[in-house]
C-alpha cells in the first residue's frame, strides 16, 4: 500500500471527483440543509462519520456478497447495511457521546437515506479499493461532501440579501448557484498530482 | 440455488442486524422522563426559538429541567401552559393573553436624511450613518419583523410602518427579536390605547423629524383621570394595569401620537367638552369664592 496512491484517493474524492459537484450524489441534503453554515457544518460532519463507517462495514459485506457469487444484491445489501448502522449509531452515540449526539441532532438519522453513502460503498466495489482504501475513499469523500456545502451555504447565506428577480426566489437561485460552483470545480478535472 | 443463497444472505442479514439492533436498544437505553414526550406535544411545535431555546424540543426539555417557566411558550398560550403546569403538577401563573405591538406610528410622517439604496434590511440600514430616517428611534419599514414572523401576524402598513394583526399574533417574540431599534413591545390582547413613539430625544428636535410624534407636553398625563400615562425620558408611557381604555388621552394629545388617533370632528368634540368642563369649573369655584364670601362677614 502506497502513501501517495491514499493521498491521490483522498485529493480524487475532496476535489476532482467531489461527491456533489462532479457525481451528483447526496444533492437532496445538500439542497436541503445548505441556508445556514453552521447547519450545513452538522449536516457535513454527520455525513463524513456515516460515510467512514459504512465504507468499513459495507466492504465486509461484500467480502461474503463476493464468496457466494452474489455481486448483484449488492445495492439491496448495502441499503439494508447501512440503514441499519445509521440506527445503531445514533442508539450508541445517545448513550456514549451525548454531546457528539446534541452536536449531529436530526441529520444523523437524515443520511440513512441519503445517496452519498450507498454511493461510496457501491463505488468502493466498483473501484476494487482494499479496506484501508474504501476507509480513506468513505472518509475524504465526506470531507467532500463538506467542503461543497459549507462552500454553499456561505453563498447562499449572502444571495439572501442579494436583489435577483422574484421568479429566482428560493431553489431556483439555490441551484443557479450550486451550477456555478459545480462549473468551478470542474476546473479540478484531470488534476492529477501523483500518477496511480 | 442463487435465489436460495440471495434471499437466505439477505434475510439472516436482516434478522441479524435486527437482533443487534433490539439488543443495542436495551444496552444503550437512555432513560427519557415520560414526561418529556407530553410537555413537548403541549408546546405550539412551530419551532419558532421565541423561548430562547432550539427548537420545542429543546425548550420541552428545559422546561422540565426547571430552567424555563411552564409558560415559556407563547404560542401555546395559557392552555398550553396549563397543560403543562399539570403534567409536571405545579400552578400555572394565570397571565392573561399578551401580544406584540410597534411603538411607531411615523412612516411617511417621519423625514428621510438620505436615499438609503443598500441591502433592504432594516439592520443593514441602521449601519448606514445611523439609518435613513430622520428619527433615531423609528421603525425604518424594511420589514426584518414580517420576516421574522412565522404567524404572518406583522406586515409593512400603508403607511410604512409595521403593524401586528393581534388576531394571528402569538406573542412569540422573533420579531421584538429581529427589529433593530426595538420598537416592538409586548401588550395585553385587550389594550387598545398606545404611545405609538419611542422618541426619547426633547420635544423640539421631535417635532422636527416627525409630525406624529410624542413631544412630552405632558398633556396626556393631565388628561388621565386613573393616573395611567406618564412621560418617561421625554416620551409618554402607558401604565398599561391602570389604562381603561377611554381614549381621553388619545383625543388630546396634540400631535396624534396615542393610537387610536381620533378624527378632527372627535378632537373638535373633545375640545369643546374639555372647555365645557373648565368652565363649569371656574364658575364652581367662582361660585364656592362668592359663598365663602358672603359668609364672612356674619362671621
Amino acid at each position: 500500500m502506497q502513501v501517495t496512491r491514499l493521498l491521490a484517493i483522498s485529493l480524487g474524492a475532496i476535489l476532482t471527483n467531489n461527491f456533489i459537484f462532479s457525481q451528483f450524489l447526496g444533492i437532496c441534503p445538500f439542497l436541503g440543509v445548505s441556508k445556514k453554515a453552521d447547519t450545513a457544518v452538522g449536516m457535513g460532519l454527520a455525513v463524513t462519520f456515516v460515510m467512514g463507517l459504512a465504507s468499513a462495514i459495507t466492504f465486509a459485506v461484500n467480502l461474503i456478497l463476493v464468496k457466494l457469487g452474489l455481486e448483484f444484491m449488492q445495492t439491496v445489501a448495502f441499503i439494508l447495511v447501512i440503514a441499519a448502522l445509521v440506527q445503531f449509531i445514533e442508539m450508541f452515540l445517545k448513550k456514549s457521546i451525548p454531546s457528539l449526539y446534541t452536536a449531529l441532532g436530526i441529520y444523523l438519522p437524515l443520511i440513512t437515506t441519503n445517496c452519498a453513502v450507498l454511493g461510496v460503498a457501491l463505488l468502493n466495489v466498483q473501484n476494487e479499493y482494499n479496506f484501508f482504501e474504501s476507509v480513506i475513499y468513505g472518509i475524504t469523500g465526506g470531507l467532500g461532501f463538506l467542503l461543497a456545502i459549507y462552500l454553499f451555504a456561505t453563498v447562499r447565506e449572502r444571495t439572501e440579501f442579494a436583489e435577483y428577480p422574484e421568479a429566482f426566489e428560493g431553489f431556483p437561485i439555490a441551484l443557479i448557484t450550486s451550477g456555478l460552483l459545480a462549473l468551478a470545480f470542474m476546473g479540478f478535472s484531470g488534476l492529477e498530482v501523483w500518477p496511480m | 440455488m442463487t435465489i436460495v443463497y440471495a434471499v437466505l444472505v439477505l434475510g439472516v442479514t436482516a434478522v441479524i442486524f435486527g437482533l443487534i439492533l433490539a439488543f443495542a436498544a436495551k444496552v444503550f437505553e437512555v432513560e427519557v422522563d415520560p414526561r418529556l414526550p407530553e410537555i413537548q406535544s403541549a408546546l405550539a411545535g412551530a419551532n419558532c426559538g421565541g423561548c430562547g431555546y432550539p427548537g420545542c424540543a429543546g425548550c420541552a426539555e428545559a422546561i422540565l429541567n426547571g430552567k424555563a417557566p411552564v409558560d415559556a411558550c407563547a404560542p401555546a398560550g395559557a392552555e398550553g401552559a396549563a397543560k403543562i403546569a399539570a403534567i409536571l403538577g405545579v400552578e400555572a401563573a394565570a397571565g392573561e393573553k399578551k401580544v406584540a405591538h410597534v411603538i411607531c406610528n411615523g412612516g411617511s410622517d417621519c423625514g428621510r436624511r438620505f436615499d438609503y439604496v443598500g441591502v433592504p434590511s432594516c439592520l443593514a440600514a441602521t449601519k448606514v450613518a445611523a439609518g435613513p430616517t430622520s428619527c433615531q428611534y423609528g421603525c425604518l419599514g424594511f420589514g426584518e419583523c414580517v420576516k421574522a414572523c412565522r404567524f404572518d401576524a406583522i406586515h409593512i402598513n400603508d403607511k410604512g410602518v409595521a403593524e401586528v394583526d393581534k388576531e394571528k399574533c402569538t406573542n412569540c417574540g422573533a420579531c421584538r427579536e429581529a427589529c433593530p431599534r426595538r420598537l416592538i413591545v409586548e401588550v395585553p390582547y385587550k389594550q387598545k390605547v398606545f404611545v405609538n413613539c419611542a422618541n426619547r430625544d426633547r420635544g423640539p428636535a421631535v417635532a422636527k423629524v416627525c409630525a406624529s410624534s410624542c413631544i412630552a407636553c405632558g398633556i396626556c398625563e393631565r388628561t388621565c383621570k386613573l393616573d395611567a400615562i406618564h412621560v418617561v425620558n421625554n416620551v409618554a408611557v402607558i401604565d398599561y394595569s391602570k389604562c381603561r381604555n377611554c381614549t381621553m388621552c388619545a383625543k388630546a394629545c396634540p400631535r396624534n401620537a396615542i393610537e387610536p388617533i381620533p378624527t378632527p370632528e372627535e378632537k373638535e368634540k373633545f375640545k369643546a367638552a374639555q372647555k365645557a368642563a373648565a368652565e363649569r369649573a371656574a364658575a364652581a369655584k367662582k361660585a364656592a369664592a362668592a359663598q365663602t364670601e358672603a359668609a364672612a362677614p356674619t362671621a
